[in-house]
């Protein structure tokens, strides 16, 4: 296995595309990214998307997005894996790479959700959940988020506006990214006075769906060194899965695969959990959040949401522990199998030093974590500057 | 059509026509029935939901848009105090027309004395088919074809029950009788058509409700064509939002006009009288006609006047009006617009089911 490197990113702002289409937006941001990393030359083409057959009635993207971008001829293929598609798309492209049997991949994640509306979206992002034993019953997302939330609240016994914090930071962070959809400040005490979506799950707590694409170019550590100044190095990739539905898993608060996919990540980048700078997270929900704070070991089971105390100062860019820079996915948007490849592309401007007013100073890892459903997929990355 | 050259690159598009055209009377009709947000929230939400309306106008039982359009045009006939032989084109714009195929226009035309040397036809362009016979009037008159002519948009709205847009889909509208400008109270400037293919919002042949594409509705369908049709007009007209007394809109809700106001440089006084949606929903194709009455009910002379109308599909009419010394002659001689909205009598969900035929055998 050889070292694999990040040498160009791209992304296109998170929002409502009305008038972009689905391989328009990926060949924004794919010229974006070769543009960013100077080449023109690419063995490979992996594209992140979750919802393309169903919101759009269009699959076969590798193929699709290589023609539409003239590069017809590459190796293509969609990597798909709900809304950890992107954290997914990262991996194999790392694989390909550190294999030695691809050079140089782009990996473009991609999502256009506005092409279904209302009730036909949430039928079409049902798919992600299981539809024998879960969506035939009318379980959604935000649904399953709630039941989670809820549960937590009893058990720990703890309040709806202890997480409030974590919606404050994202929109504090949203606000200065030039990109993210929603880049209204969130203020202290409205949290759990919003709008419920899925009771508890308010308005200002479940991200909301976006178009948008990101795309990041990877080859390997040593062509890189020639490319670009301040390569990315990716020092831990892993992936892991949990039950898929949630009624089976036998602690219902604890998310397994992001255990998993954490303690092998970190392992294998060799580093202590506090050695990281910046941490983008799957904050779809402030639940879940919580819990995957918990599952990573940043904090104790049911303290989860003590990071998130005193409306999310310690998140804060300036912070100990900074979460969700350019807003996360609450703020920024969820241009779902897109996500990952955002968060790729956000923590490598962090490390790079280009981050602008979202800049964390002193960035020099950073670590990416991709959820797909409630974590059943976990796909943790460890990204680092020399 | 003259063409007005005023520097902008699209100033060729401005439409002035040959000779000025008014208005040379106006009438608004607004049904007395009161359908309130919180009884369509009470029904479909548990009463959980908020409502984007205080309260809608609904038609009684013996009201459509024929009978409607009668009382609009009687209005706007007894504040010109013309012959209605006089009048020449009898258009009627809605998207709810009695008849899918027999005109509204005709039974309007006789029903005001109107001779039957005219042209008479109804209207269609979702919300705005009412502000479009106002452009082919102008363009009538302006060329020397006829001296005055009725336009009329006017609507009983399709909702469909639960649907989002039970709570603002209503009934009302305007009539507007246009002459030579010397005997008009309010005087055209000039006007501008912007419009595209933008599928936000339908009603397919046969079917009972419209479909609509949800949030395309807002910023690619209603904002473009707004803010697109105001801005080009004032652009080839030389003004800004500052040289006007008065904005309307076309007003879906409340949030709508008023957001594209504001991103247009126009304060919420500049507003407020032709913002009527809170109180008696969207009217569709009268909603910004409506908005209009209620504005010249209140203007003086030399104000000045912007009125942009959307209609899904979709595209926008915008006007730009100075009213004349004649509005204080015309104004009392028909009941006002606040008169209709403050005659209310509020209806229960169910009263609004039987007065509005949703119930089927």
């Amino acid at each position: 296995m050889r070292d694999v490197s990040i040498v160009g990113v791209g992304m296109t702002p998170v929002g409502e595309h009305w008038d972009k289409s689905l391989r328009e937006l990926a060949a924004d941001a794919l010229q974006l990214a070769l543009k960013d990393a100077d080449i023109k030359q690419l063995n490979a083409l992996y594209v992140a998307n979750a919802f393309g057959s169903s919101f759009s009635s269009q699959s076969h993207l590798g193929a699709l997005i290589a023609d539409f971008a003239g590069l017809s001829g590459i190796e293509a293929f969609t990597i798909e894996a709900a809304d950890a598609s992107g954290g997914a798309a990262l991996r194999s492209a790392y694989l390909a790479v550190a294999s030695g049997a691809v050079e140089t991949v782009a990996v473009v994640g991609v999502e256009k959700s506005t092409d279904a509306i209302a009730g036909a979206r949430v039928e079409a992002r049902n798919v992600g959940l299981d539809a024998d034993f879960e969506s035939i019953h009318g379980a959604t997302l935000p649904a399953l988020a709630a039941l989670l939330m809820r549960r937590y609240m009893y058990e720990h016994n703890v309040a709806l506006d202890v997480f409030e914090g974590f919606s404050i930071n994202a929109h504090a962070n949203g606000g200065l990214n030039p990109h993210a959809m929603f880049r209204n400040k969130i203020k202290p005490g409205s949290f759990a006075r919003a709008p419920m979506v899925a009771d508890p799950v308010s308005l200002f707590d479940g991200a909301p769906d976006a178009d948008g694409a990101a795309a990041i170019i990877v080859t390997s550590s040593e062509r890189a060194a020639d490319l670009v100044s301040r390569p990315v190095k990716i020092i831990g990739s892993s992936a892991s899965t949990d039950t898929f539905k949630l009624q089976d898993r036998e602690d219902l608060l604890y998310f397994k695969a992001v255990e998993a996919s954490t303690k092998a990540a970190i392992l294998q980048a060799g580093l202590s959990l506090d050695a990281v700078d910046v941490f983008e997270l799957h904050d779809a929900f402030a639940i879940v959040t919580t819990i995957a704070l918990e599952a990573m070991g940043y904090a104790e089971r049911g303290q989860g949401w003590k990071l998130a105390e005193n409306a999310g100062a310690e998140l804060g860019l300036s912070g100990r522990f900074p979460v969700s820079t350019f807003g996360g996915l609450k703020s920024r948007g969820n241009p779902v199998g897109a996500t990952g490849i955002y968060q790729a592309v956000e923590a490598v401007m962090q490390l790079q030093g280009r981050a602008g007013e979202n800049q964390v100073s002193d960035a020099k890892t950073a670590l990416i974590q991709n959820l797909g459903g409630l974590a059943s997929t976990a796909v943790t990355h460890l990204l680092a500057v020399q | 059509m003259s063409l007005n050259g005023t520097g902008s690159s699209s100033g060729s598009f401005l439409m002035q026509p040959d000779r000025k055209v008014g208005i040379v009377g106006y009438g608004a009709y607004i049904p007395r029935y009161r359908l309130p947000g919180s009884e369509v929230a009470r029904i479909w939400t548990n009463g959980l939901s908020g409502s984007p309306i205080k309260e809608k106008a609904v038609a009684g039982l013996d009201e459509d848009v024929t009978t409607m359009s009668i009382e609009a045009a009687r209005n706007a006939l007894a504040r010109s105090g013309i012959d209605p032989k006089e009048i020449r084109a009898v258009w009627v714009g809605s998207e709810s027309h009695p008849y899918a195929v027999k005109p509204t226009s005709t039974i309007v035309a006789e029903s005001i004395g109107a001779s039957a040397n005219i042209q008479a036809a109804d209207w269609e362009f979702a919300c705005k088919a009412g502000t479009e016979a106002v452009q082919a009037s102008i363009g009538l008159i302006g060329s020397g074809m006829g001296k005055y002519t009725l336009s009329i948009g006017m609507d009983t709205a399709q909702g469909r029950p639960g649907d989002a847009l039970e709570y603002t889909a209503a009934s009302g509208g305007a009539a507007f009788l246009l002459g030579p400008a010397d005997e008009a109270c309010a005087v055209y400037q000039g006007s501008y058509s912007f419009v595209t293919d933008t599928p936000d919002f339908w009603r397919r042949s046969g079917e009972n409700y419209p479909s609509h594409g949800d949030r395309f509705t807002g910023e690619p369908a209603y904002f473009n064509h707004t803010m697109s049709a105001a801005q080009a007009l004032m652009d080839m007209m030389g003004t800004q939002a500052s040289d006007y007394t008065y904005a309307v809109f076309h007003q879906p809700n409340v949030k709508f006009p008023s957001r594209a106001a504001q991103m247009l440089g126009f304060t919420g006084e500049q507003i407020q009288h032709g913002l009527l949606a809170g109180v008696i929903g969207n009217v569709y194709s009268g909603s910004c006609m409506v908005g209009l009455t209620a504005t010249l009910d209140v203007a003086q002379a030399g104000d000045r006047i912007l009125m942009i109308s959307y209609g899904s599909g979709a595209g926008s009419d915008a006007f730009d009006l100075v009213v004349t010394e004649n509005i204080n002659k015309v104004r009392d001689r028909a009941p006002k617009t606040q008169d209709y909205i403050g005659r209310r009598t509020e209806i229960d969900y169910a009263t609004y089911c039987r007065y509005r035929g949703k119930l089927k055998d």
